[in-house]
């Protein structure tokens, strides 16, 4: 009796976990659907203009995506250049230079940066850095070397520049935090060897432990880069969300325009126009797919970094 | 032999300048919050409507409540397929093909930026009811909320011991009162600080909440209407550029701030593995 209905229970058990396991996987299926479903008439309707138009204009039905799409990839890009010697410093200092005692401090700071909600990074950006930038920053680089392109003026305090380096403050957690991680586990016997042989601690570092932690950092920095890519309420609302960027103008202070940027700052009016909306979704379907991408190539190579 | 010295001593001065510099935008961020944000708060900031546009005044108290149910459904709808899951990988895969799609399902999820959760709530839900609702908010952060307690649940299991499984099964127990009270019991604490963590995550999303809960100016009037939430708040008011809503902004990330770092830090405070 009592054997029978333990074997009911352990039934029903096993089916409830199956049950959810299915719920999960088709919500993950849903999600792929439910975004081609959407965006198909406007890839029926604009084609290859999504990718690689140049202006946006929902009166007319224009609808291209090349500068949110740039503006997507270089701010992302920009904010990794910063953002990995910045953490690879950090994990140097937590895991060699820096006193034991300040450790607690250092991830303590990294998990707080990673824990402020975005959209505070936001009005942040938007009301103390930015007109902080603009007059002691970008006004007199404007002034002095302006002549260069990438630095021409008129300084927007709303610009790519902006994001960029607000997305750099957001990632960093994230890649020095790993970076710590896999630097803590360079072998010891290693590290002594050296040590032995009488390198310096920045030689150890640079023939010991970066060379172990290449692969693992690489992976870092393209989870970091992924969250970047998706990065929506800060970067919405400190890039000022124009299409200047990069056909009009090429400056880095000027404004400019993210697929999530647009995305948010244009989706609720959108509603009433399904050609518009439908194109919205696309840029969306393509930030989805560079995304997965990115991850998958993170994927692989931590995994092969297990082995050594 | 001295330029290896030198080199090795200005990489120690560089690493140890940036690591503090890293330290600036948080003080700045949490100091910049608490001044402004402080002088709007009140009582009345905290518990009442906002007021009509024009009149001085008013508060956000809708906004908190309904970050709360948002939260609270979302956690209804997360946590259980969370922890289902988790327990599922953990317990009863044995790889199958269910369990290896389901892996591919949620680590994909967990890479996918929220903004688009909330295009797919929209398209899945709001499209299909014809307005907007906080219940596709709160499906949407639940997505985020699954794989993060999947994970942690997960791991939790995997780390308790063959001896004490094989200890369990030679009491005559079915497997899943061993899965259930002694698997699980011992992996409680990770579970617990996983939810907790969500949790604060998705309190600080906004993106999923734009076009599925948008805003209302009222008090929640049931949980298959728009509601106001704090996040949606801090960007519309931010973004206005009145002086006055601006102020509440600040006010309103003050207290979405002490709620996401406070559970942060409780659970920094709490948990074994502070590193």
């Amino acid at each position: 009796m009592k054997y029978k209905s333990n074997f009911f229970f352990e039934k029903i058990f096993k089916t409830i976990l199956k049950i959810t396991s299915l719920i999960v996987i088709g919500i993950f299926i849903l999600l792929f659907y439910s975004l081609v479903e959407r965006s198909i008439p406007s890839l029926f309707q604009n084609g290859l203009e999504i990718l690689f138009g140049t202006s946006w204009d929902p009166n007319f039905e224009i609808f291209g995506g090349a500068p949110a799409i740039l503006g997507t990839l270089f701010s992302s890009a920009i904010a990794l250049i910063f953002a990995l010697p910045i953490s690879l410093c950090i994990a140097i200092f937590y895991t060699e230079y820096g006193p034991v005692r300040l450790r607690p401090f250092i991830s303590g700071i990294m998990d707080l940066l990673a824990a402020i909600p975005s959209v505070i990074y936001g009005i942040w950006g938007l009301w103390t850095l930015s007109p902080i930038l603009k007059i002691n920053f970008q006004e007199p680089i404007i002034a002095s070397i302006g002549f260069i392109p990438i630095f021409s003026g008129p300084a927007y305090g709303l610009s790519i520049f902006l994001a960029s380096l607000i997305l750099t403050i957001m990632i960093t957690p994230i890649i020095s935090s790993i970076s710590i991680d896999i630097f803590s586990k360079t072998p010891m016997h290693l590290r002594e060897g050296m040590f032995a042989l009488g390198a310096t601690k920045w030689e150890v570092i640079k023939n010991v432990v970066f060379p172990f932690a290449k692969r693992g950092v690489f992976a870092a920095t393209i989870l970091g880069l992924g969250r970047a890519l998706g990065e929506t309420m800060a970067v919405t609302m400190v890039i000022g969300n124009s299409y200047l960027w990069p056909f009009k103008s090429v400056s880095l202070f000027a404004s400019a325009s993210t697929i999530t940027s647009k995305i948010a700052s244009e989706f609720p009016e959108s509603v009433v126009n399904l050609i518009h909306n439908s194109s919205l979704i696309s840029l969306a379907l393509i930030l989805l797919i560079i995304s997965i991408s990115i991850n998958f190539v993170a994927e692989i190579i931590s995994k092969k970094s297990v082995g050594g | 032999m001295n330029m290896r010295r030198t080199k090795d001593l200005l990489m120690k001065l560089t690493s140890t300048l940036i690591t503090l510099i890293m330290a600036v935008p948080l003080l700045w961020i949490i100091l910049d919050v608490i001044i402004k944000g402080a002088s709007a708060l009140s009582l009345d900031f905290i518990i009442s409507l906002p007021a009509p546009f024009g009149e001085v005044g008013g508060g956000i108290g809708n906004a908190i409540l309904g970050t709360l149910i948002i939260n609270a459904m979302a956690c209804v709808i997360g946590l259980p397929l969370g922890i289902a899951t988790g327990i599922y990988l953990s317990e009863y895969s044995n790889g199958s093909k269910i369990s290896a799609l389901l892996r591919t399902a949620i680590d994909t999820l967990s890479g996918i930026p929220s903004i688009i959760l909330g295009l797919f709530a929209f398209s899945l839900i709001v499209i299909r009811v014809g307005h907007y609702t906080a219940l596709a908010a709160a499906f949407a952060l639940s997505i985020i909320m699954i794989p993060v307690v999947s994970k942690a649940t997960e791991e939790g299991m995997k780390t308790v011991s063959v001896d004490i499984r094989e200890g369990a099964i030679a009491l005559g127990l079915p497997k899943w009162v061993i899965t259930i009270k002694i698997v699980l019991g011992i992996a409680k604490s990770s579970v617990i600080t996983s939810s907790l963590l969500a949790f604060a995550r998705i309190s600080g999303e906004t993106a999923p909440l734009l076009f599925t809960s948008l805003f209302s100016y009222y008090w929640p009037r049931g949980l298959n209407e728009p509601m106001a939430s704090l996040q949606v708040l801090i960007y519309n008011y931010a973004m206005s550029g009145f002086e006055s809503w601006v102020v509440k902004a600040w006010g309103a990330s003050l207290l979405l701030m002490l709620l996401v770092l406070s559970i942060n830090i409780l659970v920094r405070r709490f948990s074994t593995k502070v590193g």
